[in-house]
């Protein structure tokens, strides 16, 4: 006997017309806020990210109904999603990466001008999916340094939604001296990328 | 439909008379094989003669027979007759250490890429072919990937523990002797 | 990755002395997929194009010597994803004639529903995109609503959205159930009126038209020599259906024209699309009363009675003796096919999607190839734009609807 489905049960009511992210925190008095620089540069930088959707398979029609009117990505700020590496702050690699475009890949992530992310969307993009074969790059991530890894054949929409949500939190966390630190440098380097 | 079977085998025994044979109609289209030399006279033949009419290539594809030696790859083509609804197929075998055929993409334009295909997996070499380059694999690569002595998985890997998913260690489907030949050889394609 | 690395010198009279090279792909907006163009340009006009396909090489042939024929299923999906429904059917159908099993009469139908759904999905993203690349992005949001009904009705019978590996050798994993069949019934009254709206932005829209017609055409010779099949081919005036000329599904039951095209340029293409959506709403609502006049005991088939194949119900694999053995032989695959060689073809929503089965005898195939529509056609798209400008070449690519799955693969 199947029992009947509905989709948001727990519906949350509507407090005001607008909904604005929260401040972030630090010490408030009257005419000035204070707070740390990271913390206003990373809410700026979380709420307008604009990725670059790199799909190539399966992977990217859920991508399309996520960013098509039911499961809405503009809500979050990717409204523009621009397709020249120089503009996009978030690489989002949807689908497999074979061996012929893995130099396309790591081609394409360093055109992109720091502080650059990047989303590693379905099982083939993060480890080579159900294609064990010899022509099949099983992960995105070797070639490229990924943050957020989103399972699923396909993952849904909501997976993809909560991926970047996720890189929101990894942005909006991010210290601003880390892209010139040792540590990153050696991560680039074990990559190969100066 | 207008176009039978037998039709077909009497006009190409007519024609070709002993370099056509293996003729057998597995679930209803009519196969037989031809030699090498011969598979551009013969698609020209079914291309030209107004009863016959097959002017459609459905498919062009290359399988690998270890097991047979001398006769290692062959080249499968589906043809279609879409005014009588009637399909053949036919097939060419070459040995591996030459394994030239004609192409026939002068009959087939579509025949192009199919060819490309199956020379990338199998090293099939089609003599007159305007650009026969790899086209679904890497440039790079020197060897025929689906050919059966090669191996399914990316062999650079270290991480994975396959032995217990069928494959590395000693478990296999046990689908087929170890030189790839197949279980069983239909009775039909025991040409020899 | 190109092999022509000089530059064609142009006659004289010409706008340009040489021409310039530029590449399009294999990542680029427009592409929808990954395959990349290099065209030589004079000025705007196109004077050769190059194609280099296998970014997205998956050797699924060779994957599909490993496994038993169930487990190829969900290989087949991700051929052509936006239809994977119809990868499906053509798949179980090639198996079955292989096989020699008779489905019954109420499988047919429901299958036929399944895969009308997954024709007017696919046939609904290749005309929005012809849309968004020609610079109309509503008709896009408009209609991918209407492809998550589509996915509803898909989740309540298999469990996925996209990649639905629906359906078993001989039938269907499990009955429709009444939500499935609520679903339906809202997909049916909803979607004309969206299907209308649609075609009012579009189909007498005059920039639409001016943009598309004349734009990459074929005559139906050259069309028929290069392989095309499916709407393509329709378009240039051939009306070739794999669903009229070799019935499989019992489609000989069902009553729909087959519309087709005069010149074969994008604009055809479009409108052979957007009719044969109307045709498959049309099969959808026969198939839906023809499979509610089975009542009783006909009503709860679902699968042909083959149990060698076929995996038993988990209440019987639990209960029945020979419900356990044949579970245990299909899982641990034991069950060996008979040898021989089929080829079967299924109406794609690109074209003529055909199945060549080699079997030796043993459990898994000897050799599996999938004739690919998009594979075969996509060799003419320099004939098509040979002439023409940039712009025209973008809106040649999205009308020809190629899926980079089914290109490689």
């Amino acid at each position: 006997m199947a029992r009947p489905v509905s989709y948001n049960i727990k519906e949350k009511p509507l407090e005001k017309d607008i909904s604005i992210v929260d401040m972030p925190d630090g010490y408030q008095g009257e005419g000035f806020f204070a707070t740390k620089l990271g913390d206003v540069v990373g809410l700026a930088r979380k709420n307008s990210l604009w990725p670059l959707p790199f799909a190539t398979k399966c992977c990217g029609i859920e991508f399309m109904a996520t960013m098509a009117s039911h499961y809405d990505l503009a809500r979050f700020g990717a409204e523009r999603v621009g397709f020249s590496p120089r503009q996009c702050d978030l690489l989002m690699i949807i689908g497999l990466i074979s061996k012929k475009m893995a130099p396309v890949v790591k081609q394409v992530y360093l055109q992109m001008a720091e502080p650059r992310w990047v989303m590693a969307i379905g099982a083939c993009a993060s480890s080579g999916g159900i294609f064990d074969t010899y022509s099949v790059l099983q992960g995105v991530d070797q070639v490229i340094p990924v943050d957020v890894y989103v399972p699923g054949c396909p993952p849904r929409p909501e997976a993809i939604l909560d991926g970047f949500m996720k890189v929101q939190e990894v942005v909006g966390k991010e210290s601003l001296r880390r892209r010139n630190s040792d540590h990153y440098k050696k991560l680039l380097e074990s990559y190969g990328i100066q | 439909m207008a176009l039978s079977n037998e039709y077909i085998k009497q006009r190409l025994q007519a024609t070709f008379g002993e370099d056509v044979y293996g003729f057998e109609e597995p679930y209803g289209m009519l196969t037989f094989e031809t030699k090498p030399e011969q598979n551009l006279k013969l698609m020209r033949f079914l291309f030209d003669e107004p009863a016959l009419g097959f002017q459609f290539l459905t498919d062009l594809t290359a399988v690998h027979y270890p097991a047979y030696k001398g006769r290692e790859l062959a080249v499968v083509y589906h043809l279609h007759n879409l005014v009588e609804n009637c399909r053949i197929r036919f097939k060419v075998f070459v040995p591996t250490e030459k394994p030239d055929v004609f192409s026939v993409t002068k009959i087939f334009e579509a025949a192009n890429w199919l060819e490309r295909e199956a020379y990338d997996f199998y090293g099939v070499n089609f003599v007159g072919h305007p650009n026969l380059i790899r086209i679904q694999n890497v440039d790079e690569m020197d060897y025929f990937p689906l050919r059966k002595e090669y191996p399914l998985e990316d062999q650079t890997r270290i991480d994975k523990d396959d032995e217990m998913f069928g494959r590395g260690g000693t478990f296999d489907f046990g689908n087929r002797h170890p030189d790839g030949s197949p279980m069983t050889i239909p009775a039909a394609e025991k040409a020899e | 990755m190109s092999t022509t690395e000089k530059h064609i010198t142009l006659p004289e009279g010409s706008i340009e002395k040489t021409t310039t090279k530029i590449n399009l792909g294999p990542t680029h907006p427009a592409t929808h997929g990954v395959f990349q163009n290099i065209l030589e340009l004079d000025g705007e006009t196109i004077v050769s194009a190059e194609q280099t396909i296998g970014y997205v090489h998956r050797a699924i042939e060779k994957i599909a010597e490993r496994r038993p024929l169930y487990q190829i299923t969900p290989l087949t999906d991700r051929l052509n994803y936006c239809s994977s429904p119809i990868n499906n059917m053509g798949w179980h159908t090639t198996c079955e004639k292989l096989l020699g099993i008779q489905t019954p009469k109420r499988v047919d139908y429901l299958r036929v529903i399944i895969m009308e759904l997954a024709r007017i999905a696919d046939h609904l993203i290749c005309n929005s995109i012809v849309g968004v690349d020609a610079g109309a992005y509503t008709g896009f949001l408009y209609l991918m609503q209407y492809r998550e009904l589509i996915y509803e009705i898909w989740e309540q019978v298999c469990g996925a959205r996209l990649t639905t590996n629906i359906g078993r050798i001989g039938g269907f994993e499990r009955n429709f159930n009444n939500i499935a069949f609520e679903k339906l019934e809202k997909f049916l009254a909803e979607y004309p009126k969206a299907l209308k709206e649609f075609e009012n932005l579009f189909v007498r829209n005059r920039i639409f038209m001016e943009r598309t017609i004349g734009a990459g055409p074929i005559s139906a010779e050259r069309a028929l020599n290069y392989g095309f099949t499916g709407p393509n081919l329709r378009a240039a005036g051939v009306d070739y259906d794999v669903r009229v000329h070799t019935p499989y599904c019992s489609y000989e039951d069902f009553e729909f024209n087959v519309p087709t095209g005069t010149t074969g340029d994008c604009y055809d293409r479009f409108l052979v699309r957007e009719e044969e959506m109307w045709e498959s709403l049309k099969i959808i609502e026969q198939a839906y009363r023809k499979v509610q006049e089975f009542k009783g005991a006909e009503a709860e088939v679902f699968h042909a009675d083959v149990p060698e194949y076929y995996l038993p119900e988990k209440k019987d694999v639990y209960t029945k003796m020979e419900a356990l053995i044949y579970h245990f032989k299909i899982i641990m695959g034991e069950v060996d096919m008979p040898p021989g060689e089929v080829y079967h073809s299924v109406e794609g929503a690109n074209g003529e999607l055909g199945f060549y089965l080699i079997s030796d005898g043993g459990r898994s195939p000897y050799r599996m190839h999938i004739r690919r529509p998009c594979f075969i056609y996509y060799q003419a798209y320099e004939e098509l734009v040979k002439g023409s400008m940039l712009s025209d070449a973008i809106i040649v690519m999205s009308s020809l609807n190629l899926i980079a799955g089914e290109m490689d693969g």
